[in-house]
């Protein structure tokens, strides 16, 4: 049995797509957690998807196979909140008003604002708050 | 005892000594007072974070025919032309034309004067709209053009006051959300902001202004400016703690630089949603070690500056005056402070990061003889205090 990983991944599923239970089949089909923190449909009937999946290497690229065969694109970079490093200057105003410390102060003594990615939940706090505007939405 | 000339001739020779107020702090407690006293010429401080009271004047040149603007905006930003023919003066918290600001509670306030000289000083195109009521020697009416700032013949900041000496810490006692110039506040204290570089910050390390005073030379954004006058809002009669540090706003400065000098790290618009826009500058102030007093005032500490908590839904509005609590600069920066046995957590709008970068660029410029300390031709004032508006009846 090989061992379970997580990844975080932003799916994009353009037109005609959004009707199909995609979801459904991750779970029941190729045995995956999935733990959904953000999705929209546009008007345009657009749908926009980030989610952790949770199971064996082979079972996540399984999974990532059948989204696939829909014509939907699967980013693991680009997540669907993104921090800009050249507009952040380090203040610190967002880190209070991020829930699960994904933006936090790790040095003391130089107090450069990190970004954990992997402890993101994309709540959008740090996109509404930021005076610079460093944190975006890429839907 | 050092001299002003006797700093230069060894900044000139590459020879200085030269410290940021963060590091001097351990070094001062190594070497002894007196030791380093000797030993070190220059201390430098910066801060950096939001400068509403910010903006610069404009000399755009002469178009063929002329024009005499009555009224302009630059990217739809309204500029003041109560002056010569073609000089404006774009401040930072002008909202753009047509915003809505808060009629859609809270606005957003995504562009305004900050952005706009950010984006000057990017090196961006950015239009230029402007009316005239037309006279015989400044026939044209209308004109729309495009420019940079190296099109402008003169682009000088002008800052009626920057770097306050000391700041609030803002909460929110009541029961909703407000929107403030110091960030969003959450209902019953569930946050605190505060806005300074607190020990690396320049009033607070020349707490008397015995070196920093009209005709300092500074750094701001890059360029080499000066300290034009005392800041507006400058109080310098203030109660002090016993090393002598404001334990409120107390003292600012009025600065000055040619933009054209700025580099863009150091010049960023800001929005603050329900409240405006503004400017967050940078600013590095040298301090010449003249005697052991001027370096022992450089060695404060985050934990020896206190500031007062201040609560931004009834006290701060209303001008009641008062006061929370106080709470010091080190408590601020642990990220959680208490107030009445409740754990409060804290942010901040001015970055140290930033600040620690621009002392060390002013400081890595001095030892390489490239800026010259000078000494102030007026001092700041010490016992002024701050006056309120009275509303009178006419007599």
């Amino acid at each position: 049995m090989s061992e379970t990983v997580t990844k975080k991944l932003m799916l994009y599923f353009p037109k005609c797509e959004c009707e199909k239970p995609i979801i459904y089949h991750l779970v029941k089909d190729h045995n995956l957690v999935v733990n959904v923190f953000r999705a929209k449909v546009t008007p345009e009937e657009e749908g926009f998807l980030v989610l952790d999946v949770t199971g064996t290497e082979e079972q996540i690229q399984s999974g990532i196979d059948f989204v696939k065969t829909f014509n939907v694109t699967v980013n693991f970079t680009g997540k669907g909140v993104a921090r800009d490093e050249a507009k952040c200057t380090h203040c610190g105003y967002c880190v209070p008003y991020c829930p699960t410390g994904a933006l936090n102060i790790t040095d003391g003594q130089t107090r450069q604002v990190a970004y954990d990615e992997s402890k993101c939940i994309e709540c959008l706090a740090c996109v509404r708050v930021c005076p610079f505007g460093a944190c975006t939405s890429a839907f | 005892m050092k001299t002003y000339k006797q700093i230069n001739e060894r900044i000139e020779s590459g020879k200085a000594v030269v410290l940021t107020a963060d590091e001097i702090i351990d070094y001062v407690d190594k070497k002894g007072l007196a030791a380093a006293a000797k030993e070190v010429d220059v201390v430098t401080t910066a801060t950096f974070g939001p400068m509403c009271s910010s903006g610069c004047f404009l000399n755009f040149g002469h178009s063929k025919p002329k024009i005499r603007m009555s009224e302009a905006l630059i990217q739809d930003v309204l500029v003041y032309t109560g002056i010569a023919a073609v000089d404006v003066y774009l401040g930072a918290t002008q909202l753009r034309h047509g915003d809505p600001a808060n009629m859609y509670y809270p606005g957003e306030f995504r562009y305004g004067g900050g952005h706009v000289i950010e984006d000057l000083i990017a090196g961006k195109s950015l239009q230029l709209f402007a009316l005239s009521y037309g006279t015989d020697c400044y026939p044209l009416r209308e004109i729309r053009t495009y420019f940079t700032l190296h099109d402008l013949n003169q682009a000088i900041m002008v800052n009626p006051r920057n770097c306050y000496q000391n700041y609030n810490v803002a909460i929110n006692n009541s029961d909703r959300t407000i929107y403030t110039y110091m960030g969003r506040l959450e209902p019953n204290r569930k946050n605190a902001n505060y806005c300074s570089a607190g020990q690396l910050s320049p009033l607070l390390n020349d707490p008397y202004y015995e070196t920093i005073g009209v005709g300092t030379c500074v750094w701001l954004a890059g360029a080499h400016g000066h300290v034009y006058s005392e800041g507006t809002q400058h109080a310098g009669q203030c109660k002090r703690t016993p090393g002598g540090v404001p334990t409120g706003g107390a003292g600012t400065l009025a600065l000055t630089a040619d933009m054209k000098q700025m580099k863009k790290e150091f010049v960023r618009g800001v929005s603050f949603p329900g409240y405006g826009v503004s400017l967050a500058l940078g600013v590095g102030i040298p301090i010449p070690i003249l005697n052991e007093e001027i370096l022992k005032r450089t060695c404060v500490r985050d934990r020896d500056i206190v500031a007062p908590v201040i609560d931004y839904s009834s006290d701060y509005p209303q001008n009641t005056g008062k006061t929370v609590c106080q709470v010091n600069y080190e408590q601020l920066r642990s990220g959680e402070i208490e107030i009445d046995g409740k754990k409060v957590q804290v942010g901040s709008l001015s970055s140290y990061y930033k600040a620690l970068e621009i002392a060390n660029l002013l400081a890595d410029e001095i030892r390489r003889g490239d800026f010259q300390l000078v000494k102030p031709i007026a001092a700041l004032s010490k016992d002024e205090a701050m006056k309120p508006l009275v509303k009178r009846k006419q007599t």
